[in-house]
């Protein structure tokens, strides 16, 4: 069940889930509010970063619970909220297939080229 | 469970419980969609929504001041103050989530007195004095207890323990300057701060646990980077850090048996009384029922605006549809 998926990982196929521990569709209840991931701009000019997640009823309270949450000391200028289900994740038995790719490719990195200390800066 | 079933699946996980091993062992940190072993899972989720309760119980004996403080000065602190501690249960909250279970669940085994909470909560606040008692002392001990937690090998409990230390550190200074200012003052203030310490210190000393000896748990959860640093030994860094805070401020604390010794490096102290703990974590202590009882009032009485804030969000979804068709 997708909307246990949090802490910015993934929606599908989730260990948390296939415990048991959660029964699926209980969120729907009445008076359960949704569950909503926040992520907060701490200063103009940086990106958006996950902080954690909150219940709230729609987005426009999601963004008002986040401000009380996440922004007591001024740590953000923008909040991002995002139905916590509508954020899709690798998986970590996937980790292998997606990114062990990248470690023989080494000569992707600058470090991979000998270049004269003549040169100089380069 | 049958034998054989359990055989099969022990034989299942085992390349999983040696990659979780490892990992611990690596001191990396275990993120909610990876492999953990069922009892690492089940104990995280008593201690972290455990925590959690103890926020949002802990937010009840100062609030009871909120509407007495002394000026609007410490009003609108302790105000700050108990919003914080109420961010911190969301935090945590939010952190057990992540192993899976529903946050209305939590809150019924609390209601339902199943779950526990630090039950340094289940005593009163008497006095004005009692507030500034509270953030230094009990947010001190909290602290001490909670800047290993920030390492613990869970991550998002890690990283909502490092939010939540940030903002405790006001919590014990402002109680420390509250209580500073009063024994600036009056013989009568001076006598409450030091009946207020009378009060707590003991409580707060057992806030950090069993000792090592018939802490049964510890063991495990040290080898799975839950706890990193015993009970005993917090509790000895909490002592030995706030006496010379209380010689300071100028207030005697409670323990004849208090002393330097030098041959250890850290202070002496008396035996705490550990049946009066257990009676209250049991539930009889002076102020479980009350704690417990405005807890669930306060559910109660809220279960209304909970409804209403979803039944409009569902009408202005459903207006939505209707204007964008």
């Amino acid at each position: 069940m997708s909307a246990r998926s949090k802490d910015g990982r993934a929606a599908a196929p989730s260990r948390v889930a296939s415990d048991g521990a959660t029964p699926a569709g209980q969120a729907a209840r009445l008076g359960d509010w949704p569950l909503w991931e926040i992520f907060v701009r701490s200063k103009q000019g940086l990106e958006h970063k996950h902080c954690g997640s909150l219940h709230a009823s729609d987005a426009r309270h999601a963004l008002h619970m986040a401000r009380e949450v996440y922004t007591r000391r001024q740590e953000g200028v923008s909040l991002w909220v995002v139905p916590s289900h509508l954020i899709c994740a690798s998986a970590p038995q996937d980790k292998a297939g997606l990114f062990d790719p990248a470690a023989d490719k080494i000569y992707r990195h600058p470090t991979f080229y000998d270049i004269p200390p003549e040169v100089g800066h380069m | 469970m049958q034998p054989a079933r359990a055989a099969a699946r022990t034989s299942d996980d085992a390349p999983q419980q040696a990659r979780f091993d490892e990992r611990i062992r690596a001191e990396g940190k275990i993120e909610p969609q990876d492999w953990m072993p069922q009892a690492y899972r089940s104990t995280l989720l008593r201690q972290i929504s455990q925590h959690a309760h103890s926020e949002i119980i802990g937010m009840l004996p100062e609030g009871n001041w909120i509407s007495r403080a002394p000026s609007l000065k410490r009003k609108a602190i302790l105000l700050a103050k108990v919003q914080d501690e109420g961010g911190h249960g969301l935090y945590l909250y939010s952190a057990a989530e992540t192993l899976g279970q529903e946050r209305a669940q939590m809150l019924e085994e609390l209601h339902s007195g199943r779950a526990k909470y630090s039950s340094i909560f289940n005593y009163p606040t008497l006095s004005w004095a009692d507030v500034g008692v509270i953030g230094w002392l009990v947010d001190g001990a909290a602290i001490m207890n909670q800047i290993p937690l920030c390492r613990c090998s869970y991550g998002p409990y890690a990283r909502a323990m490092v939010r939540v230390c940030k903002e405790e550190s006001f919590h014990q200074r402002q109680g420390y300057e509250s209580l500073r200012v009063m024994m600036q003052g009056t013989p009568a203030q001076r006598a409450m701060v030091q009946d207020a310490v009378d009060r707590f210190w003991w409580k707060c000393l057992a806030m950090f646990g069993p000792p090592d000896d018939a802490s049964p748990h510890s063991a495990q959860a040290a080898q799975w980077g839950i706890k990193r640093v015993s009970n005993d030994t917090l509790r000895q860094r909490f002592i030995d850090a706030t006496v010379p805070q209380a010689e300071l401020l100028g207030v005697r604390l409670p323990d004849p048996a208090l002393q330097w010794n030098a041959d250890t490096g850290h202070y002496d102290y008396g035996p705490i009384d550990w049946d009066e703990f257990w009676r209250t974590l049991r539930g009889d202590g002076p102020c479980n029922a009350e704690r417990l009882g405005a807890r669930k009032h306060a559910h109660a009485q809220g279960q209304w605006v909970r409804d209403a804030a979803l039944q409009h969000a569902r009408k202005q979804q459903a207006r939505q549809y209707r204007e964008a068709a």
